[in-house]
């Protein structure tokens, strides 16, 4: 495993941070934010970044994808996250199209994600459930057998982008209990389709999210993706390669709040001084920095182990979403601290990344939950 | 085959045929095992000499170094490919000390050609050790306000004055020491780096205990000692400047040696003090607290060790590192002040011994090596000194 990023990555980096400096300002997500769009994000631009090739980064060449890695996509998601771009990698590439590119039939790739890779539309990942919180395996929403298919019932929450999303993946149970790893299946169908209401959910961190009802919502047995039963093996592989997408938009999302503050420190006078000179916060910045330092090695390691799918993946991917949900959570709280007053008024954007760093923090399991996943993981 | 592998599997084959077959598996144990050599060497074991001997002998004890001053002239994949080997099959470092990892580096990038021919190839074979004379009662932190005194004569330097935490100092032959030549200016500026033998007539040195009960420190005291001028590196008064890079190399070797305790497969130490201590419960430890807690630390080290890998990986694509030694420094040490704590507060009372019956020696030792990793963070530069150094020099904060 190499952590040095290799000369077309650094390219790829560079021509990710050029874009979203340039396209997309945080402003942009504030007047999103303010116009109370319901897509949460802009198709225009989801389209732009779609054909510079970014939806497809990891997938087959035969979907429209470019077959390169994870080291690759996580440097675009760490532009993304310094300026807080709300577009879907996470709901429309990382889960979705991850789950269509591994567990997909040809047919249903060709149906589903090479519209995707090619940004003309969007799927969204229903399977979070009340109570479920980072329980993969806690799913009550059921697929009974019905006819040649399936009949789907139940509740989904916190959709992310599942309100605007053109086609959901469902996580249902075709067996056992509520809580038995066992059972679980995917299906893929249209949002519109009968039986399939949507409520709007805003997020703190004012992304789109839906509360999504199934009323006995009918499919075809070739909405299923891969084997009957076989969904949570799909899932837990997927969400670990979301999680370390995510991990990248996170450490994107603390690098840029840390600049903002140190910035702040070496403008902002008081006594007369910066307040920069102070040592009681040039301490406090430097052991954030340290901390940002850690984040981009685990991440990058996290990104390398799936690329070469070395067995100690999913270690990595803990260690990294441990590491990172402590690391944006901290410097989100000392940056809004080091604004002083004005880091918690709205019009100071440091109070979006204090609450992109919450959300992202709680999502797809915290650091007490990735410890104790490290400490099972290793036995113990 | 590639060159590379080529001299892997001669290195492997050599050390195969050289290495004392009573060290292969012996490995780096504790501090009173390793080889330091020097005019008054010890041994663990005779084989340890042996096994310094044959590889100086290869100039293999400073892989990396040219070969015309005693080194092994590798290049840096080389370098690692030996390391790779000798640590596969368990083999202690053959010699070791400040020499190695901080004189050293300083000479091959300040020495005349005549200094760099003398100290290293004697650094190389074994024959000489060297210790460290920088910190003073009166200058810590603050190390640039050192007061030591030297006085110029003719040809010669007369020093004095009194050196402190001057690790190892009463097994040392020689001592790289900081110097006030000019009291005059600013204080930086007046300073100048020298060389200077212990056997020197007017040089003293008594251990200094702490709190751990044995100590490898020393204070050193100078009393009219008389050094060739020829002594100096790089130019007098000049000595900051070569201070300051033999402070990186220091704090790279710590972070080092901190570093290299990643222990990502196999059962780590503080699972298996978890288990006998606390007690199991489903294969997991019964105590969730502490199960956490020693996640917590195996973690901190895997990343610290991958944020360690990412700079060497970074250096050998030609990226400059900057003040990440001080980085490495402060997380190296505290992960390890923590994570010693951690294992006392596991074993519980049965830390509390500091001698007699009733506690096992790997009770005491543990005990006695956490109160020694409270000097990790003070020795070799302050935690807070260099969370200054990154503020000023990576972050750009106004003094």
């Amino acid at each position: 495993m190499n952590l040095a990023l290799t000369d077309e990555q650094e390219l790829i980096a560079a021509t990710a941070a050029d874009f979203m400096r340039e396209k997309s300002p945080v402003s942009r997500f504030r007047a999103l934010r303010d116009s109370k769009d319901v897509v949460g994000y802009s198709k225009s631009l989801w389209k732009e970044m779609a054909e510079l090739g970014w939806a497809g980064i990891p997938f087959d060449e035969k979907n429209g994808g470019a077959e390169m890695g994870m080291a690759e996509l996580v440097t675009v998601l760490e532009a993304a996250g310094t300026c807080l771009a709300p577009e879907p990698f996470l709901s429309s590439v990382l889960l979705c199209g991850q789950i269509l590119h591994r567990a997909g039939s040809e047919e249903q790739k060709k149906t589903w994600l090479d519209p995707l890779i090619d940004g003309t539309h969007c799927l969204a990942l229903a399977n979070q459930e009340a109570g479920s919180r980072y329980d993969l395996a806690k799913v009550a929403t059921k697929a009974v057998r019905h006819r040649d298919g399936y009949q789907i019932s139940g509740e989904k929450i916190q959709v992310l982008d599942g309100y605007a999303a053109d086609a959901l993946i469902v996580c249902a149970r075709t067996s056992g209990a509520d809580d038995d790893p066992n059972g679980l299946s995917l299906f893929c169908l249209e949002a519109g389709a009968k039986g399939v209401t949507r409520a709007r959910q805003e997020r703190v961190d004012h992304r789109s999210t839906a509360v999504i009802q199934f009323d006995a919502v009918a499919v075809d047995a070739s909405a299923r993706i891969g084997e009957e039963g076989g969904g949570l093996e799909i899932l837990g592989q997927v969400v670990d390669i979301a999680t370390v997408g995510l991990c990248a938009e996170m450490l994107g999302g603390m690098s840029q709040a840390f600049a903002l503050a140190i910035e702040h420190l070496k403008q902002r006078e008081q006594f007369g001084v910066k307040i920069g000179t102070f040592q009681a916060l040039k301490h406090r910045a430097a052991r954030l920095f340290m901390e940002i330092e850690l984040c981009r090695a685990a991440v990058l390691a996290s990104a390398r182990a799936i690329d070469e799918r070395d067995d100690r993946v999913a270690q990595l991917v803990s260690l990294a979403k441990a590491q990172c949900s402590d690391a944006y959570v901290h410097v989100a709280n000392e940056a809004v601290q080091f604004f002083g007053g004005v880091g918690v008024t709205d019009e100071y954007d440091i109070g979006f990344y204090l609450k992109r760093a919450r959300v992202a923090e709680l999502s797809f399991g915290d650091s007490a939950f990735h410890r104790d996943r490290w400490a099972s993981l290793r036995s113990y | 085959m590639p060159d590379i592998e080529r001299f892997r599997s001669e290195t492997r084959s050599w050390l195969e045929a050289n290495a004392p077959k009573s060290l292969v598996g012996f490995g780096s144990r504790d501090l009173e095992s390793y080889t330091w050599g020097g005019r008054n060497a010890t041994f663990a074991t005779p084989d340890h000499k042996v096994w310094m001997d044959v590889m100086a002998e290869k100039q293999w004890t400073a892989p990396s170094w040219p070969v015309e001053y005693g080194g092994g002239g590798l290049d840096k994949q080389e370098a690692h490919v030996l390391a790779q080997e000798i640590a596969r099959l368990e083999l202690p470092a053959p010699v070791d000390g400040f020499g190695f990892t901080m004189i050293g580096p300083v000479l091959l990038q300040y020495g005349t050609e005549e200094q760099k021919k003398t100290h290293l190839t004697r650094i190389c074979c074994g024959e000489i050790r060297w210790c460290q004379g920088y910190s003073e009662p009166g200058a810590g932190s603050d190390l640039a306000s050192l007061k030591t005194r030297a006085v110029r004569e003719g040809d010669e330097f007369v020093i004095n004055g009194q050196k402190v935490w001057t690790s190892y100092a009463d097994h040392s032959d020689w001592i790289f020491a900081l110097v006030r030549t000019d009291p005059d200016v600013k204080k930086q500026e007046g300073i100048t780096f020298i060389l200077i033998d212990m056997e020197s007539e007017g040089v003293s040195v008594s251990p200094i205990p702490l709190i751990s009960g044995k100590s490898p420190f020393c204070e050193t005291h100078f009393k009219d000692v008389r050094v060739p001028v020829a002594n100096v590196i790089h130019k007098i008064d000049a000595g900051w400047t070569v201070a300051k890079a033999l402070l990186g190399h220091e704090r790279t070797m710590i972070a080092k040696v901190f570093g290299s305790s990643r222990d990502t497969t196999g059962r780590g130490r503080l699972v298996e003090l978890g288990a006998r201590y606390l007690g199991e419960t489903d294969n997991r430890i019964a105590d969730p607290h502490f199960r956490s807690e020693i996640a917590q630390a195996e973690m901190d080290s895997a990343v610290f060790g991958y944020a360690v890998q990412r700079m060497s990986d970074q250096s050998k694509a030609g990226h400059q590192p900057g003040a990440e030694s001080s980085m490495f420094k402060i997380l190296g040490t505290e992960n390890n002040m923590r994570r010693s704590e951690l294992e006392v507060r596991i074993a519980g009372p049965q830390s509390l011994g500091w001698d007699g019956p009733g506690f096992e020696q790997e009770e005491l030792d543990r005990t006695r090596a956490w109160l020694r990793t409270r000097g990790n963070s003070i020795e070799g530069g302050t935690s807070e000194v260099q969370l200054n150094i990154i503020a000023k020099h990576v972050l750009g904060l106004p003094d």
